[in-house]
């Protein structure tokens, strides 16, 4: 799946985030992304972040994931409990591609 | 309709008027399939446009031999294999991954390749098989993982890799003379890893528009627009139309980090066949970690399920309609081929979402 979720960096650890998908806080790793710094806005895929992009554009990637994945449900994963997925919180499906 | 969203459509239509003869356009990547769909898109066509799903669904691409493999790893006893959640249900010869669980095998869904990782850690009595699909976003996941456990050490780590590199397919596409496309809708977030100059060859060597778009409704019109003033200048140029998020260059870490893990190699691609150059294997220093050297699994040549047209469904030949199979005896619930069972898939979309009858062609 060719897609990432936006998320704002709420804590960072060396190259370890707790970033926030809409309430939703899960563990990211920043190694590709070396130059973040919490509160920054970044892009998280596979449980990585891939890039950093400003707020207005992850706000706008917010309403139009929630116009397409709001009213769906999927098998969730099974590494949930780890809060270290970059999961799209909305279908639980792995954000790839 | 919003006005903008209303000024884009008529200028598509302005631009069909001019163009005054059919279009084929390919939307390579499956998200952008799903929002084309979800939002109508494909209703706010002109006449003469056709939108084409191209092979940018990582499932639907990746090769039965493949989800064989997997399905054959998760028999050994000690094995858990860790896998993004749309493998499950991709049937292979030996049955998919879910039909493998439900006989006994340790099968997890993971959402982030380092839970594959924290699998190995936690479970030192067991051997982790990492299922890594998926395309230049996906892959430096895949790397990041593969050079942690080698500078840790881990000796019960595997990896079954399937990754595949879009531009290599999209060439592959234009040299097949049964393909006719006038222009490419290319994906967002690949592009995020690997930047829009990546589609230069693309360009350059075929002449084909090229137009980088994003996801929203009307981003995707915006950027069909775009193609189209190309088309009817007769023009091929690269356009980035997602620069909030995509640069030229892309993310060179994370290229890094592909680089430093993978070399580029030949890879089979569902019902495409081998495309050359069009994948990843790990480095020799890494090979340690590869599952099919690791486990001794032999790859077996690909055998479709007859009647199946998956491949020609990838290549943007047919549309899903076309196949007998569709809707008939595959269905979501009971998917043949793979584009039925990704969410993303071209035969799941249309399943789903049912496009007007002009999109069908005769």
């Amino acid at each position: 799946m060719c897609l990432a979720v936006p998320g704002q960096i709420v804590e960072l650890d060396g190259n370890t985030a707790v970033v926030d998908l809409q309430g939703n806080r899960i563990e990211v790793c920043t190694i590709m992304t070396p130059d973040v710094r919490p509160e920054d806005w970044v892009l998280v895929h596979a449980g990585f972040s891939i890039s950093q992009l400003d707020e207005q554009a992850a706000r706008e990637t917010w309403s139009y994931l929630d116009q397409m994945f709001g009213e769906e449900g999927n098998e969730g994963p099974d590494d949930a409990e780890d809060t270290d997925n970059g999961r799209n919180t909305t279908t639980g499906e792995a954000p790839r591609g | 309709m919003d006005s903008a969203t209303k000024r884009l459509v008529e200028e598509l239509h302005s631009l069909a008027r001019s163009i005054d003869r059919p279009v084929s356009v390919m939307e390579v990547c499956g998200t952008h399939t799903v929002s084309i769909f979800r939002h109508g898109l494909r209703s706010l066509m002109p006449e003469g446009v056709r939108l084409v799903s191209g092979p940018g669904c990582p499932v639907c691409v990746t090769a039965q031999r493949h989800i064989d493999a997997a399905v054959q790893l998760g028999g050994f006893e000690d094995v858990i294999i860790a896998t993004y959640g749309d493998m499950m249900r991709v049937p292979g010869r030996l049955g998919s991954l879910e039909a493998c669980r439900g006989k006994g095998g340790d099968v997890r869904i993971i959402a982030s390749a380092r839970s594959a990782l924290k699998l190995a850690q936690k479970h030192p009595d067991k051997r982790i098989v990492f299922v890594a699909v998926g395309f230049e976003t996906t892959a430096p996941a895949t790397a990041a993982v593969v050079l942690e456990a080698g500078r840790t050490g881990l000796d019960n780590f595997f990896v079954l890799t399937t990754h595949k590199l879009i531009v290599p397919a999209m060439l592959a596409l234009l040299d097949d003379e049964d393909v006719r496309l006038d222009g490419f809708l290319c994906p967002g977030h690949v592009s995020v890893v690997i930047g829009s100059d990546a589609y230069r060859p693309v360009v350059e060597r075929h002449r084909m528009p090229c137009v980088v778009a994003g996801f929203e409704p009307k981003g995707i019109l915006d950027s069909l627009v775009a193609l189209l003033r190309q088309i009817d200048g007769k023009a091929a140029r690269l356009e980035n139309r997602y620069e909030a998020v995509v640069t030229p260059s892309g993310n060179p870490v994370a290229r890094q980090l592909m680089d430093e893990a993978f070399s580029v190699a030949d890879t089979p691609w569902r019902a495409m066949g081998v495309i050359p150059q069009s994948g990843l294997e790990l480095r020799s220093e890494f090979r340690r970690f590869d599952a099919l050297t690791r486990f001794g699994i032999q790859l077996r040549e690909d055998e479709d399920h007859p009647g199946c047209r998956c491949g020609d469904v990838i290549r943007g030949k047919v549309t899903p309609a076309e196949c007998t199979l569709f809707g008939a005896s595959c269905t979501p619930l009971n998917p043949l081929g793979p584009c039925m069972v990704s969410s993303e898939g071209t035969c799941s979309a249309w399943f789903k979402y049912k496009p007007p009858a002009h999109s069908k062609r005769s």
